[in-house]
């Protein structure tokens, strides 16, 4: 069963079109993939999905309930659609524990004045959530070490780590990765994949990626939806859509295939 | 010399003041407090009570502008709000002061919503803009609305009283002025212990980001303007009890722009800068005044030297912080603390 | 109600509106090429104000020289101002340079203060006295020779900033600065030029705006009229610079005129909220997409 259904969903800006009758699902618990050159439209479809876009046309489906554009992103947020972003998005005047606490945000409670006391209901709340995003996720991710340190002091790779912690602590159920490896190098590009496989295999948690990495792609990925030109070519399992002719031309154009075969090709360059 | 702090449980790991060290600093500096009244001349005494007005002032605005990224320059408008507020309420219905304070608070947070309520639409510097014209037209109020507000002339009021109690002198004015500022600073660390102040934090590093994890900006953005003010209410309350007249001048722009330069000098969006932003900035022209004394018999034009000085000096400061230490004073202050920390081992 | 009447203050209040849109030109250049906000308009107006006094009063040049050489130390002051306070803020956040901005007026006042005294003062008169009439309709000479100048300077500005290569340089670093600099333009040189062009503008509106209301140092408070005027029109607007400097002009003037000095400042005020609230980037300003 699918927890996210995409239908015909189109989006523009002016006279760029950014989506054009874009359709794919995402079954439950399963990674899936979205790949597709520069400016296809990949982040675009995050956007609408966050809700931070508002499409022209089309509809979201999320466990079976309309996602309409009333429904703002903090309420999607609550309802489970967690997210990294592609250029990270930490924020930079908090440690590592805040921003991962932040994603809990949906999940607390307490109001201005128990805050204002720190007494009673937020303190044991506050509490509680540091316990739990220790002793799930800063354990689970091996970023311990590095819990009081500002954001903006660590290195790219283990920033992306940390905003995956955070998303994690949103407790989503869909959670929607934006280029996860990029420009990581391969052992830190290893310790994601293996996050990643993790999330969905011991959390239970259904994966939405974008990823430019095809080794990685092809490797994890359960499904995959080929997106060109704010449009789908094809969706399916990675051996699938690594053969199809369609696809091979949305990156290569019209020339080499057998190179390219080769390049979509995992063999040789395992994530 | 420090090393480690071992902690049993996240609880104690949460604390503001972790280590015994830092509680036994903490109790000396309230000790410093309570003994200071008793010890200093009534010049003093006066300086005390305006910086704990100032110091709950500033943490107001550091809270909107330094850790929520919402510049204001409203802040005088709704001093003047509070101020407005226990003059009204102690001339008309002889409340005790605890009952007014809350009030002038509360008022002071109603105006901060309806003016932060652009901030559905409008961002930044356009925000900043509308708590200016929220100035203007507050201004205009205590001005024209004569028969609450007594028009030009302002309101004159009785002093503070509390259960027969009367708060007449800037000694007893201390009383109210300086545990109230420290509770409220107390309040404001406590804040940002907890979900609220992460979320005001995350508005302001990136609002957009912030909002798809899960934050509604409006919500939390008109809270802060609603926590700000209040802070600015219970300052002009304790403005108006203190001077005991308030007219539509004891809030001008330029008192505003004061309070943003507090918050810059000390260091936005820490709160400890909030309190020696606003003491020193403060002091700063009573210092010069002192010196244009100390100078006179020698120069006797100095005195028409000073307001001039003042203004160059105080433009200096925010010009000069913001380029050479836009952390401000609280970074002066870290980076004593860490070379005392290893002292007197240094690497 | 009296037509005359309301003619003549309409006309009195379109001039000084004139006058405005100068200065908010000199900010919306400022604005546009270096994204900087900039609080200190109105301190740099009253500075170039008492310059023009200090060589026209006190040196006694013919206020035909004095006028020049105050114009260029404003400009002067603009360039040393972005060259000294605002370069270093480069990359700082928006709230950072506005606030710089703000302490340099405060400094400026200072100065002003310091070397002028805190006294009002009346500036030299050199404008032509003989009355206006326009049709049936009285204008105090002063502003319309004042409106007169300040236009001349305006329409200067706008075909410089069409045809001219500096021109073109600095409406494609407003455009996009990467760009701009990766075609060879001296960004740098662009910002400073901004400063010392926008300056002159202000400087220029400030001498004729002394001249027929005098000057003190509380003269920088026009710097808020000019705010709320590009806020109006929208920060990076020409078109509504000038528009909203000659709309708001007449309202301040006539909402002094009917209501009472006190009701200029609320009445400009109101319509920058409602503008706020209904269309936040000014009448003609650009809405700039959001991005993740």
């Amino acid at each position: 069963m699918s927890i996210l259904e995409i239908s015909n969903l189109s989006l523009s800006f002016g006279g760029v079109k950014a989506l054009q009758d874009v359709s794919f699902r995402v079954p439950e618990n399963t990674i899936t993939t979205i790949i597709g050159p520069n400016g296809a439209g990949k982040t675009s479809l995050f956007n609408c999905i966050s809700g931070f876009y508002k499409p022209q046309q089309g509809n979201i489906r999320y466990q079976g309930q309309p996602l309409p554009g009333s429904i703002k992103p903090p309420r999607r947020a609550a309802l489970g659609l967690a997210r990294t972003f592609q250029n990270i998005a930490l924020f930079r005047g908090m440690t590592v524990l805040d921003n991962i606490k932040l994603g809990a945000h949906v999940h607390m409670k307490s109001g201005l004045l128990s805050a204002l006391a720190y007494f009673g209901p937020a303190r044991r709340e506050e509490t509680a959530v540091r316990q739990e995003v220790e002793e799930r996720i800063i354990d689970f991710l091996e970023i311990d070490h590095i819990r009081r340190q500002p954001v903006a002091s660590l290195p790219y790779g283990l920033q992306k780590r940390v905003e995956l912690a955070r998303a994690l602590a949103m407790k989503p159920q869909v959670l929607m990765l934006d280029e996860p490896v990029a420009g990581m190098n391969r052992e830190e590009k290893e310790d994601m994949a293996r996050f990643i496989l993790d999330i969905r295999e011991e959390w239970g948690i259904t994966v939405l990626m974008v990823e430019h990495d095809m080794g990685m792609v092809m490797d994890i990925s359960d499904h995959i939806a080929v997106l060109n030109f704010g449009q789908v070519i094809t969706e399916g399992v990675p051996a699938d859509v690594q053969n199809n002719p369609e696809v091979i031309k949305a990156y290569l154009g019209n020339s080499d295939i057998d190179s390219l075969r080769r390049k979509l090709n995992p063999e040789g360059e395992v994530a | 010399m420090r090393i480690g702090d071992a902690k049993q449980s996240y609880e104690a790991d949460e604390a503001i003041w972790t280590s015994s060290t830092q509680k036994l600093w903490l109790g000396f500096f309230l000790l410093i407090l309570m003994v200071f009244p008793f010890a200093v001349d009534s010049y003093l005494l006066y300086l005390g009570c305006l910086v704990g007005i100032a110091v709950i002032s500033t943490t107001g605005l550091n809270i909107l502008t330094g850790f929520t990224g919402l510049i204001s320059l409203g802040q005088a408008g709704f001093m003047g709000v509070g101020a407005y507020t226990v003059a009204w309420l102690s001339i008309n219905t002889g409340l005790p002061f605890p009952i007014t304070l809350v009030l002038a608070g509360l008022m002071a947070a109603a105006v901060g919503i309806l003016v932060g309520l652009p901030s559905l639409r409008v961002k930044g510097l356009y925000l900043a803009i509308a708590t200016l014209a929220a100035s203007v037209f507050l201004h205009f109020i205590f001005a024209e609305w004569e028969p609450v507000t007594g028009g030009m002339g302002g309101l004159s009021l009785e002093p503070a009283h509390l259960f027969g109690l009367t708060f007449q002198s800037d000694f007893m004015m201390y009383f109210i002025i300086v545990p109230l500022a420290v509770l409220m600073v107390l309040a404001a660390r406590n804040v940002f212990r907890t979900r609220i102040g992460r979320a005001f934090i995350a508005i302001r590093d990136r609002d957009i980001s912030a909002e798809i994890l899960g934050i509604n900006l409006l919500r939390y953005k008109l809270m802060s303007f609603a926590l700000s003010s209040f802070y600015a209410g219970v300052a002009g309350g304790l403005f108006a009890y203190f001077y005991r007249v308030v007219t539509p001048e004891s809030f001008p722009l330029s008192m505003s722009i004061f309070y943003l330069a507090a918050v810059i000098v000390g260091g936005m969006g820490n709160l400890l800068g909030g309190i020696l932003g606003a003491a020193f900035m403060t002091l700063v022209p009573e210092a010069l005044k002192l010196l244009t004394a100390a100078l006179t018999p020698f120069y006797p034009n100095a005195p028409v030297f000073m307001s001039p000085m003042l203004e160059i000096i105080f433009g200096g400061l925010i010009v000069g912080f913001l380029i050479f230490e836009p952390h401000g004073l609280a970074e002066i202050w870290h980076r004593i603390r860490r070379f005392f920390r290893l002292w007197p081992f240094r690497n | 109600m009296d037509w005359l009447f309301f003619g003549e203050i309409s006309l009195a209040g379109l001039a000084m509106g004139g006058l405005y849109a100068l200065i908010a030109l000199g900010f919306v250049i400022i604005y546009k090429a270096t994204r900087v906000i900039n609080f200190a308009i109105g301190e740099i107006m009253m500075f170039a104000a008492y310059l023009f006094l200090a060589f026209a009063g006190g040196m006694e040049l013919s206020p035909w020289i004095a006028l020049p050489l105050a114009v260029i130390g404003g400009s002067i002051l603009g360039g040393v101002i972005e060259k000294t306070m605002i370069r270093p803020m480069l990359g700082e956040s928006p709230i950072s340079v506005v606030m710089v901005t703000i302490g340099i007026g405060s400094i400026l006042v200072g100065l002003v203060e310091f070397i002028w005294t805190a006294d009002p003062q009346l500036l030299p008169s050199f404008l032509p006295r003989e009355p206006v009439f326009i049709g049936p309709l009285y204008l105090a000479p002063k502003i319309a020779y004042g409106f007169l100048i300040g236009s001349a300077l305006l329409i200067i500005y706008l075909l410089y900033f069409r045809f001219s290569r500096g021109g073109v340089a600095l409406r494609a670093t407003a455009s996009d600065q990467a760009a701009a600099y990766s075609m060879g333009i001296n960004v740098r040189r662009v910002f400073n030029m901004a400063w010392v062009f926008g300056s002159l503008a202000a400087s220029l509106a400030g001498v004729l705006v002394a001249a027929t209301g005098g000057l003190s140092p509380q003269f920088g408070i026009i710097g808020l009229s000019v705010l709320v005027v590009v806020i109006v029109g929208g920060l990076d607007s020409i078109l509504g610079a000038l528009v909203a400097g000659v709309f708001i002009g007449w309202l301040e003037t006539v909402a002094g005129a009917y209501l009472g000095g006190e009701y200029r400042m609320p009445a400009t005020f109101l319509v920058l909220a409602v503008i706020l609230v209904i269309r936040p980037y000014g009448l003609f300003g650009t809405h700039e997409i959001e991005r993740v």
